[in-house]
């Protein structure tokens, strides 16, 4: 009988913590927005136009902002590099993003560049496989285009050369296709090369990390973030992938995140582009960039 | 007066439990309908766009391209023989594991291999495929040759995690013949190994089989294990040592940076999988109970 009115209270209890649950998670979102209308000085709208690159960062980025300042909306657009220098032109967006240095039309028409990270990729091998040390731009794409099979091509061990590369749609792909990939004929006519049928797909950089460092003969590449012993990075035509020849600009598989602004920015937005400076962004910067701390 | 106060209370309880019962059959019924609801809604518009065909009968993958090439002829051919290899190596393996077990192991030795294959089951499906990279792929491309990341790793990484479903199905099935069948076997003067062959795996037949398809289903829906160890070029094997993409791998793979056409696309890939594995779902109910039913 005892049993009986334990299990009968305990439904009740059950249904009641429920309740108060249910109850309790709306008042907290009403006060929630009390506090947005009320709490925070800062407040305004921002709009991040551009770039495809440069928008899972500036969504994070954008997020974390908006944590600490409830009063502020930022919506992050894309559109690419070049809507995202249109925009920020035309003040269509607070903020235009750009994964590339302004071209020289784009110059001199009171934009002011803010550079929030730099993204930059290492080719990388097998540490074992020590006979290539260096190579051209052209050189990779060749590879990854599979109009360079072996290793004794490049002055390596006569070994077929085995492509490990990320799948459709990855930031580091796109980097890597923009900066590899695509070429200009003899006539200036832009090209793309297409990766070569055979190459493997790894679907994050650890995993290519993984897969290189577990086949002497692989050629992959990576974030500048997920280099370590495990694989060896290539020198690219002379310089060595590391942070600070991509921020001195030497290394040439690696491409600014730019934020543009029309004039130097003020209340809300500069506030964020500042914040964007600061260690606390940086450091989500450097998980998948190099930093740019000021 | 007592008395019948406390059956009310008794019937009331009754009555919530069944109700909470009920709801918990009917949420799961909804949760299955919802999901294959918004799975069809998502693919529905871009296999209505380019033809059932194009999915079905194109071998060329290239979401990005333009004109963009949805063809996942590749990958349902690639799931296919990974699902065969993992049979044809895991399947031999699991039933002669679960003969053993049910007709000669002592029972101290059962006490010992029966929470090694509660292990094996409970073993995360990524630790499976790290160690499948690591291990299985180097000693694949060592020993014969190729990548090492081939249909065969994926059939042998598979074949290791379909073992304990194979095991415990057929073991239970192998155990509900009835006794009178084995004695009457041996009292025919028949050997056990005779009337194992003749006797005890003819009648647990369908149970043996339903072990073979519910380890299909599992190695077909496997996705972390398979990726890590495929290879998932987007090409038709041509041998079990060449790279393959299954459809799981596929959809697990792209999901992740998919947007527009490619992501729906994706869901179609989907729609493929549910339609794959819901006849092999069929395919259990039309096997018979127990041996004589049909």
């Amino acid at each position: 009988m005892l049993k009986r009115k334990f299990s009968a209270v305990l439904v009740l209890v059950l249904a009641l913590a429920m309740a108060v649950v249910l109850v309790g998670c709306g008042g907290e979102k009403a006060a929630e927005e009390g506090a947005k209308k009320s709490g925070d000085e800062l407040t305004g709208n921002i709009t991040i136009a551009g770039s495809t690159s440069v928008q899972p960062l500036s969504e994070e980025l954008a997020q974390k902002f908006m944590e600490k300042h409830p009063g502020v909306t930022i919506h992050v657009q894309g559109g690419g590099s070049s809507a995202g220098v249109k925009a920020a032109l035309e003040g269509a967006a607070d903020i235009g993003a750009a994964s590339r240095n302004l071209k020289e039309s784009e110059q001199g028409k009171g934009l002011v560049e803010h550079k929030i990270a730099i993204d930059g990729i290492a080719i990388v091998t097998n540490a074992e496989n020590t006979g290539v040390d260096d190579l051209t731009v052209e050189q990779v794409r060749k590879i990854f285009a599979g109009e360079i099979t072996n290793w004794k091509e490049l002055g390596g061990d006569d070994a077929k050369i085995n492509v490990v590369s990320r799948e459709e749609g990855s930031g580091t792909r796109g980097a890597f296709t923009e900066l590899v990939m695509e070429y200009k004929d003899e006539n200036g006519e832009k090209h793309e090369a297409e990766l070569v049928a055979d190459a493997a797909i790894q679907s994050s950089n650890g995993a290519v990390r993984t897969t290189v460092a577990n086949d002497k003969y692989s050629i992959g590449y990576l974030s500048l973030g997920y280099l370590d012993d495990s694989v060896r990075a290539f020198k690219i035509e002379g310089v060595e992938a590391t942070a600070e020849n991509i921020v001195a600009g030497e290394y040439k598989i690696s491409r600014p995140f730019l934020y543009l602004t029309k004039g130097e920015p003020e209340g809300a937005v500069k506030e964020y582009i500042d914040w964007v400076f600061s260690s606390e962004a940086q450091d989500i910067v450097a998980e998948d960039y190099v930093r740019v701390d000021k | 007066m007592e008395k019948i106060r406390r059956n009310k209370w008794r019937d009331l309880l009754e009555k919530v439990i069944e109700k909470a019962l009920l709801v918990s059959a009917v949420a799961a019924i909804l949760v299955v309908l919802l999901i294959s609801a918004f799975i069809f809604a998502q693919g529905w518009p871009v296999i209505q766009k380019y033809g059932l065909g194009h999915f079905l009968f194109n071998m060329e993958w290239k979401p990005l391209a333009d004109p963009v090439r949805f063809g996942i002829l590749p990958m349902i051919i690639g799931s296919f023989m990974v699902t065969l290899g993992a049979i044809i190596l895991g399947v031999p393996l699991g039933v002669g594991c679960a003969v053993f077990l049910a007709e000669f192991a002592p029972r101290r030795v059962n006490k010992v291999v029966r929470p090694g294959i509660e292990l094996l089951a409970g073993i995360p499906s990524v630790v499976y495929g790290f160690w499948g990279l690591v291990v299985i792929v180097p000693f694949i491309q060592q020993n014969l040759g190729g990548r090492g990341m081939s249909v065969l790793a994926a059939s042998i990484v598979l074949a290791i995690m379909i073992l304990p479903t194979v095991i415990n199905i057929s073991e239970d099935s192998i155990r509900a013949v009835p006794r009178e069948y084995k004695e009457g076997s041996f009292a025919l003067g028949a050997t056990h190994w005779q009337t194992i062959k003749k006797v005890i795996l003819p009648a647990a037949r369908s149970g043996i089989i339903t072990a073979i398809v519910l380890g299909m289903g599992r190695a077909i829906g496997e996705t972390m294990a398979v990726i890590l160890v495929a290879g998932n070029a987007t090409v038709v094997p041509g041998s079990i040592l060449d790279m393959v993409r299954t459809l799981t791998a596929h959809i697990a793979i792209e999901m992740g940076y998919a947007a527009g056409e490619h992501q729906q696309a994706l869901f179609a890939t989907g729609v493929v999988l549910f339609v794959v594995i819901m006849i092999l779902n069929s395919m259990v109910l039309l096997i018979p109970r127990r041996a004589g039913d049909e």
